[in-house]
C-alpha cells in the first residue's frame, strides 16, 4: 500500500517535472523578455544576436514615422541595443519627407545614417550609395525563403543592394459576404443577366462596383459603394493606376518595356493600353463614396477595412484593418489576384490582341525596404541589426500586428494555417488570402515600379496628368499625351542612356531574363 | 578712427545674422538657378538661362500663379471685412468682450498642418460632420473637396478660418489707438454711425490697414500646408498653389536647380506685385484719409 503510494508520489513528480521542462523548453527565455513566441535558431536569432558585442558603438537609422515600419524599427531597435550593448539612434520621419532626408546626405557626402527604410522603388536613385548585402547574410537561412519577387526587388545589377523586411503588391480585396451571397447572385443575374463573382476583368470589376454602388447591400442602416481607390493626386495614386493600367497594357507576347519601348526609350503611357487603363479609372468614380476621388491611402484603408465599399485593390493595409479582431467585417472579406482584361495593346503590330482567357498582369508594387548606406562606418553592425530585425522570431511576430506593415514575402508566411492558428482568421479567407499572394510568384507577366533614377519625377508627371482626366481638364487620351511629352522631356533631361541602362533591369525582370 | 572701429564691431553681429540668414540663402539659390543640379546630377555647373527658360514656358507654373493669387485676392479681402466687422464689435466694451477676443485668436495659434488635418476630417463628403449637417437642415450636400471648384473653396474657408484673427487683433489694436477728438467732433455734427465709421473712423485707419494688408498678402502668398494636407493640389491642378507646385518639383522631384529658378521668379513677381499694391492701396486709402 504504501510502496503503491510511493510509486504514485515518484510518477506524479516525475510527470509534473517532465511536462514543466516541456514548458521551458517550448516558451524559451526571450520569448518571456521579448515579444516572440520563441526564438527561432539560426545566425540572427535572439540567442545568436545576444552574442555580438557593441558596446560603446552608435547606429543610426533613418526610417518612417510611427506606426508604419517606424514602429518595429524602432521595437528591434531598443532589443538590439539590450542584447548587443549597441547605442541605436532612430529618426522617424514622415514619408514626404523620407526620400530627401536619404538624398540630400547622399548629395552633400554625408554619412548621416547607417541603415535607411524607405520605399523600394528608390533603388534606381539610391543604388550608388548602398553597400551590397555581403554574402554571409544573403547566405543566411531566413535569406533562403525570401520569394522570388522579393529577391528580384532587392536586386539592383545582379547584387542584392536592399535587404528585404516587407513584401508588397497590389491585389483585389472583395467582401466575400455579398459575393457568395446566394439572394445578392439571384438578384444580379435578375438586373443584369450577368454572374455575380470575384471579378475576372476590370470591365466586370466596374459594373459589379456600379450595381452595388449607392445602396444599403450589408442592412447596416448606412449606405454601401461600389470600390474605394487611391486616387488623391500626390497620395500615392500613381500606384494606382498602374494596378489599372497592367492588364491592357502588359502583353505577354510582348516584351522590352511597360512604361518604355526600351530600345527607344519613347514612353508608352500615351498608347492606347494606357489610355483604356485611364479611362476605367476615370469611370470608376461614379461607384465610389461620396469623395472617394480624393482618397489617399488611409481613406482607401479606411474606407474599405470599414465595411463602406464592395472591392479596393492596393496594398495589404485594407484588407489588414477590416480583418483586425474588432472589425465589424472580420472574416467577411477575401483577397483575389488583380482583375485582368480581355483585350491587350499590342504595341509591336498596332493592334488589340483579344484574350478568351483575361490577361493578368501581376503589380509587384513597391513597398518598404531596407540598406546600409556605403558610407557607413558601421556596416557589421547595421547588417546584424536588419538581419536580427528579420530574424524568423521577429518577423512571424511583426507580421501579426497590422499597422507595423510588415507584410509576407518568405515562403514560410504563406501558410494558411499561420494565420488561422495565430491570428484567428476563418479558413476561407487566410486560404483566398496566401493563394493569391503566393501565386503572384509564379507569374510570368509581371509589372514592376519605374525604378530608374527620378523616378519621382516621372510619377509625380504621371500622377498629375492622370489627376487633369480624372478632374475632366482634359481627355485621358489628351492627359496621357500631356505626360508622354513631359517623360520625354525628364528622360532628355536625366540623360538617356543612364535611363535606359537603369530601365533595363526593371524589363529583364518583367521578363524573366536572367542577368 | 577707434570710436568708428567699435561702431562695426557692434554692427557685426547683426551684420553676420543677415548675410547668413537672409543674404547667402538669397545668393546661392541665385547661383543653384543657374546650375542643373538634380537628382541625378548634384553639380554647381552653369547652364546659363536655360532653367529660366523652361520656367516661362512651363504652364503649370503660371497656372499655380494664377491659382495663388485667386486664392490670396479672396482670403485676404473676406478676412478683412470679417476682421473689421468682429474689431469694431469688440472695440467697445472691452471688458466683457475680453473672453471673445481671446477666443478669436485661438484658430491663429493652432498649427496649420494640425487645423488642416481637422478640417480634411469635417469636409469628408461621406463620414465628414458638415455633409451631415446640411443633410440635416435638408439642404444639398457639397462634393468639398473632389470638385475643382468646392476644393478651392474649401482651401479658401480653411485660412480664412485661420487668419481671420490676425487681421482681427491688429486692427482692434489700430482702433483703440485712435484717438478721440475726431468722433466728439463727428458727433457734435450730428454724424450718425455709418458716417463717423466712413468719415472718421476708416480713413484714421488706412496707415494700419496697409500694413495689414501687406503682410497679409505676403503670408497668404506662402500657403502650403492646407493645400498639401486638404487637396495634395487637386483633384487635377485646381488647388496648386505656387509655393505648393516648386515643393513638389524641389523636395519630391529633386529638381533643385530648376525649383532655384522658379523661387526667384517667384520672388521678383512678388515683389513686383507687393509695390504695385502698395502703391494702388496708398493711393486709395490715404488718400481718402488724407
Amino acid at each position: 500500500m504504501v510502496k503503491n503510494r510511493m510509486t504514485k508520489i515518484v510518477v506524479t513528480i516525475a510527470l509534473a517535472a517532465g511536462l514543466s521542462a516541456g514548458g521551458v523548453a517550448r516558451a524559451d527565455k526571450w520569448s518571456e523578455k521579448y515579444p516572440i513566441k520563441e526564438d527561432v535558431p539560426g545566425p540572427a536569432s535572439y540567442e545568436a544576436t545576444s552574442k555580438k558585442d557593441y558596446k560603446g558603438r552608435t547606429l543610426t537609422i533613418l526610417t518612417h514615422a510611427i506606426p508604419v515600419m517606424g514602429e518595429p524599427t524602432a521595437l528591434h531597435a531598443k532589443q538590439f541595443e539590450k542584447l548587443t550593448g549597441a547605442k541605436v539612434k532612430v529618426v522617424h520621419v514622415p514619408f514626404g519627407d523620407l526620400f530627401q532626408k536619404a538624398m540630400i546626405p547622399f548629395q552633400t557626402g554625408q554619412a548621416a545614417y547607417d541603415v535607411m527604410f524607405y520605399g523600394s522603388l528608390w533603388i534606381g536613385d539610391f543604388h550608388n550609395y548602398l553597400a551590397p548585402v555581403p554574402g554571409e547574410y544573403i547566405g543566411m537561412p531566413q535569406m533562403q525563403e525570401v520569394t522570388r519577387n522579393y529577391k528580384d526587388v532587392a536586386t539592383w545589377e545582379g547584387r542584392m543592394i536592399q535587404f528585404p523586411v516587407d513584401g508588397d503588391r497590389h491585389y483585389l480585396k472583395y467582401r466575400s459576404d455579398v459575393i457568395n451571397n446566394p439572394e445578392l447572385r439571384a438578384k444580379y443575374k435578375e438586373k443584369t443577366g450577368k454572374e455575380l463573382r470575384v471579378p475576372q476583368t476590370w470591365k466586370e470589376y466596374a459594373e459589379m462596383g456600379r450595381f452595388f454602388n449607392n445602396w444599403d447591400w450589408d442592412g447596416d442602416g448606412e449606405k454601401n459603394y461600389g470600390s474605394a481607390e487611391v486616387v488623391a493626386r500626390d497620395n500615392l495614386m500613381f500606384s494606382a493606376i498602374i494596378s489599372r493600367v497592367a492588364p491592357y497594357a502588359k502583353h505577354p507576347d510582348v516584351k522590352g518595356g511597360f512604361f518604355f519601348d526600351l530600345e527607344t526609350m519613347e514612353p508608352l503611357v500615351n498608347t492606347p493600353g494606357w489610355v483604356e487603363g485611364v479611362k476605367d479609372f476615370v469611370e470608376a468614380q461614379n461607384y465610389m463614396p461620396p469623395g472617394g476621388n480624393n482618397f489617399g491611402l488611409g481613406d482607401e484603408i479606411f474606407s474599405f477595412g470599414g465595411g463602406q465599399t464592395l472591392f479596393s485593390y492596393s496594398w495589404d493595409d485594407a484588407f489588414v484593418q477590416a480583418m483586425e479582431p474588432k472589425s465589424r467585417i472580420r472574416n467577411l472579406v477575401g483577397a483575389a489576384p488583380l482583375p485582368g482584361a480581355h483585350k491587350v495593346w499590342n504595341r509591336k503590330t498596332g493592334k488589340w490582341d483579344k484574350f478568351d482567357t483575361p490577361n493578368r498582369a501581376p503589380y509587384i508594387c513597391w513597398g518598404w525596404t531596407s540598406a546600409v548606406i556605403k558610407a557607413s562606418k558601421n556596416k557589421d553592425m547595421a547588417f546584424d541589426y536588419l538581419a536580427f530585425f528579420a530574424n524568423p522570431a521577429n518577423h512571424a511576430s511583426d507580421l501579426l500586428v497590422g499597422r507595423f506593415g510588415v507584410n509576407p514575402y518568405r515562403t514560410t508566411d504563406f501558410d494558411p494555417k499561420f494565420y488561422i492558428k495565430e491570428a484567428g482568421w476563418a479558413p476561407d479567407v487566410a486560404k483566398t488570402y496566401c493563394a493569391t499572394l503566393s501565386g503572384m510568384d509564379k507569374s510570368q507577366n509581371r509589372v514592376f515600379d519605374l525604378r530608374v533614377p527620378g523616378v519621382n519625377q516621372y510619377m509625380s508627371s504621371l500622377a498629375a496628368g492622370v489627376s487633369k482626366a480624372l478632374a475632366k481638364q482634359l481627355t485621358p487620351q489628351q492627359a496621357m499625351d500631356e505626360v508622354a511629352v513631359e517623360w520625354k522631356q525628364i528622360t532628355k533631361r536625366l540623360g538617356k542612356d543612364r535611363v535606359r541602362k537603369a530601365y533595363a533591369n526593371v524589363v529583364a525582370l518583367e521578363d524573366n531574363l536572367k542577368r | 578712427m577707434i570710436e568708428s572701429r567699435h561702431k562695426y564691431l557692434f554692427l557685426f553681429p547683426a551684420l553676420f545674422t543677415l548675410i547668413a540668414i537672409i543674404i547667402f540663402p538669397l545668393v546661392y539659390t541665385f547661383r543653384l538657378s543657374f546650375s542643373s543640379w538634380d537628382v541625378v546630377q548634384p553639380t554647381l555647373d552653369f547652364i546659363g538661362f536655360d532653367n529660366y527658360v523652361r520656367v516661362f514656358n512651363d504652364m503649370r507654373f503660371w497656372e499655380s500663379l494664377a491659382t495663388l493669387g485667386t486664392v490670396v485676392l479672396s482670403v485676404v479681402s473676406i478676412e478683412y471685412i470679417i476682421g473689421f466687422a468682429l474689431a469694431l464689435l469688440l472695440w467697445q466694451d472691452i471688458e466683457r468682450n475680453r473672453f471673445f477676443r481671446v477666443l478669436f485668436i485661438i484658430p491663429m495659434m493652432a498649427t496649420p498642418v494640425i487645423i488642416s488635418v481637422v478640417w480634411r476630417t469635417m469636409f469628408h463628403e461621406s463620414l465628414g460632420p458638415i455633409n451631415d449637417l446640411l443633410t440635416m437642415a435638408h439642404l444639398p450636400t457639397v462634393p468639398w473637396l473632389s470638385k475643382p471648384t468646392s476644393a478651392l473653396i474649401a482651401v479658401i474657408i480653411v485660412d480664412i478660418w485661420q487668419w481671420t484673427s490676425f487681421i482681427f487683433i491688429l486692427l482692434l489694436a489700430g482702433l483703440l489707438s485712435l484717438p478721440h477728438e475726431p468722433y466728439e467732433a463727428a458727433a457734435m455734427d450730428g454724424a450718425n454711425r455709418f458716417q463717423t465709421f466712413w468719415h472718421v473712423t476708416f480713413p484714421m485707419m488706412a496707415p494700419i490697414t496697409i500694413g495689414i494688408l501687406i503682410i497679409r498678402i505676403i503670408e497668404a502668398s506662402k500657403i502650403m500646408e492646407t493645400v498639401y494636407v486638404l487637396t495634395s493640389g487637386g483633384p487635377g491642378t485646381s488647388t496648386e498653389t505656387s509655393a505648393y507646385y516648386i515643393f513638389i518639383r524641389s523636395l519630391r522631384e529633386f529638381q533643385i536647380g530648376y525649383s532655384a529658378a522658379m523661387s526667384i521668379v517667384y520672388l521678383l513677381l512678388m515683389i513686383l506685385a507687393l509695390m504695385l499694391i502698395a502703391k494702388g492701396l496708398t493711393r486709395g486709402l490715404v488718400s481718402k484719409g488724407g
